[in-house]
């Protein structure tokens, strides 16, 4: 009886306590940088697309909500054609993220994309990819991997070593 | 005769959307228990979520099972409705407003109908030809078994102390002393048994959401459980004005006019059995009928043999 007595003390101090509820229009929850929202396509530092076009987003993708076709520029950079994202599949599992090798896939903490027509949630290239570099910046995949590029070639990646001749004994 | 029917309805009115008020009443305050907000975009404070769900509900259509049996099915919401809406006739709330200006028998016609609104709850189980139903309907029996006897028992030291069964004249007799101080035993036992006869938790056995889904009531939707559940709440209030009438002077009180003391006694007792909800958990059925025969029973006996033998020595 004591018990019951004291619950109920308890429970009516509650109306005193502060509200956990959040209103949210008016406000916004906290979300962290790691928040898994809304998906986009960065670009490097200096401002070209990073993706490459790998398919390892797609292919780690469990829902097959990613889309994309390969294309390569004449100086031998691989870029997407066409990169389409459907958000009414997403589960925003961020294995895509994890897939990518050049930080070009990245979730974001925004989930404000509701739609009243289904097809709007097909997001294309125009609408994935953003002007910045993300949550990785300074980061270029052309400029530390080995693959030669119109204006940078074999062995002149950073921290990449001149590549090794085979015919000369020298060390 | 005009006052009489401006009384009538005035009553019926009031008591009708206050029921329906209490709807949000109970989710607001249940929210502020919670350390939530409860319900309030709609309209100022939320306010309006009434109306929303009554546009909704009265929208929904109106559904009776093919396995179910027809006539019971319909007629279990609009027996408690219409049984509690009557007890409400007795309640004194002002000396100028009620809607039996003299009743004799007040008392016993209320507990008469209280108990009549069991049987909306028996009969809307059976006609609902459902096991969960069933089971929330035998345990309503279950539970009407235990809270019915001393329901009237507890109230018999009130009668005795104020010398009748007319509720103006109870509380007229509560002008020196309310009836809390003398019958307080009284007053626990009749409280714990109205929790019981209207189904509030924790003592909402017979529709125990957590093991009979809705118990009594799960086949019904739209407009039929919307009965129910108002006549639910207007149990509460009547409950709650029995409480006040009976054991804390109704509308006496200094100062404020004596509408207002009636409704603030009266809300009080609703805020309280929201509280009730908020903070106790629902015992076993076997513990409510044991704590009823066992505890309850006997301790209102005591009460009412106490009670006389003081009003005979003295």
């Amino acid at each position: 009886m004591y018990s019951l007595l004291k619950t109920l003390w308890l429970i009516f101090l509650h109306l005193f306590h502060r509200r956990e509820t959040i209103e949210y229009p008016e406000r916004k929850a906290y979300l962290a940088p790691r928040w898994r929202g809304r998906i986009i396509l960065s670009r490097d530092p200096d401002g070209e697309e990073r993706c490459v076009a790998c398919y390892l987003c797609a292919v780690a993708c469990p829902v097959d909500c990613i889309a994309l076709q390969k294309g390569e520029l004449p100086g031998g950079r691989w870029y997407p054609e066409y990169f389409r994202i459907n958000f009414s599949r997403c589960i925003f599992c961020g294995y895509c993220e994890d897939a990518c090798p050049t930080y070009a896939i990245q979730l974001t903490p925004d989930f404000e994309m509701s739609e009243y027509d289904r097809r709007n949630l097909v997001y294309e290239k125009e609408d994935l990819l953003i002007s910045g570099v993300g949550k990785y910046p300074g980061y270029s995949f052309y400029r530390v991997a080995g693959l030669a590029i119109p204006g940078k070639d074999k062995g002149q990646a950073e921290n990449e070593e001149p590549p090794f001749d085979p015919k000369t004994l020298l060390p | 005769m005009m006052a009489g029917l401006a009384n009538v309805f005035g009553i019926l009115l009031v008591l009708v959307i206050t029921a329906a008020l209490l709807t949000w009443v109970e989710r607001r305050l249940l929210g502020l228990w919670q350390d939530r907000l409860g319900p309030n975009r709609v309209g100022p404070a939320g306010l309006l979520q009434v109306v929303a769900d009554m546009i909704k509900i009265l929208f929904k259509e109106d559904w009776v099972p093919p396995f179910a049996d027809r006539i019971g099915f319909i007629l279990a919401p609009a027996i408690v409705m219409a049984a509690l809406l009557l007890g409400f006739a007795a309640i004194p709330v002002t000396p100028g407003i009620g809607v039996w200006p003299v009743d004799g028998v007040g008392l016993l016609f209320i507990l008469a109908m209280i108990s009549l609104s069991v049987y909306s709850t028996v009969l809307g189980g059976w006609a609902s030809n459902n096991k969960y139903a069933i089971l929330g309907s035998l345990r309503a029996v279950a539970q009407m078994l235990s809270y019915e006897v001393f329901l009237g028992l507890s109230l018999l030291g009130v009668v005795l102390q104020a010398r009748s069964f007319d509720l103006r004249q109870i509380v007229a007799a509560q002008a020196g002393m309310w009836f809390v101080v003398p019958q307080f035993l009284g007053f626990l036992v009749f409280m714990t048994a109205g929790i019981a006869a209207i189904h509030r938790l924790p003592f909402d056995l017979p529709e125990a959401e957590s093991e009979l889904t809705a118990g009594f009531h799960t086949e019904y939707s739209g407009m039929k459980f919307g009965i129910f559940f108002i006549g639910e709440y207007v149990g509460i209030v009547l409950v709650s004005a029995m409480l006040a009438t009976l054991f804390f002077g109704g509308w006496l009180g200094p100062v404020l006019p004596p509408l207002l003391w009636f409704l603030i006694k009266t809300g009080a007792f609703v805020a309280f059995f929201i509280l009730l909800r908020a903070a106790l958990p629902r015992p076993r059925y076997d513990q409510l009928m044991a704590f009823g025969w066992k505890l309850l029973l006997p301790l209102a006996l005591l009460n009412l043999m106490v009670t006389a033998a003081v009003l005979l020595a003295f």
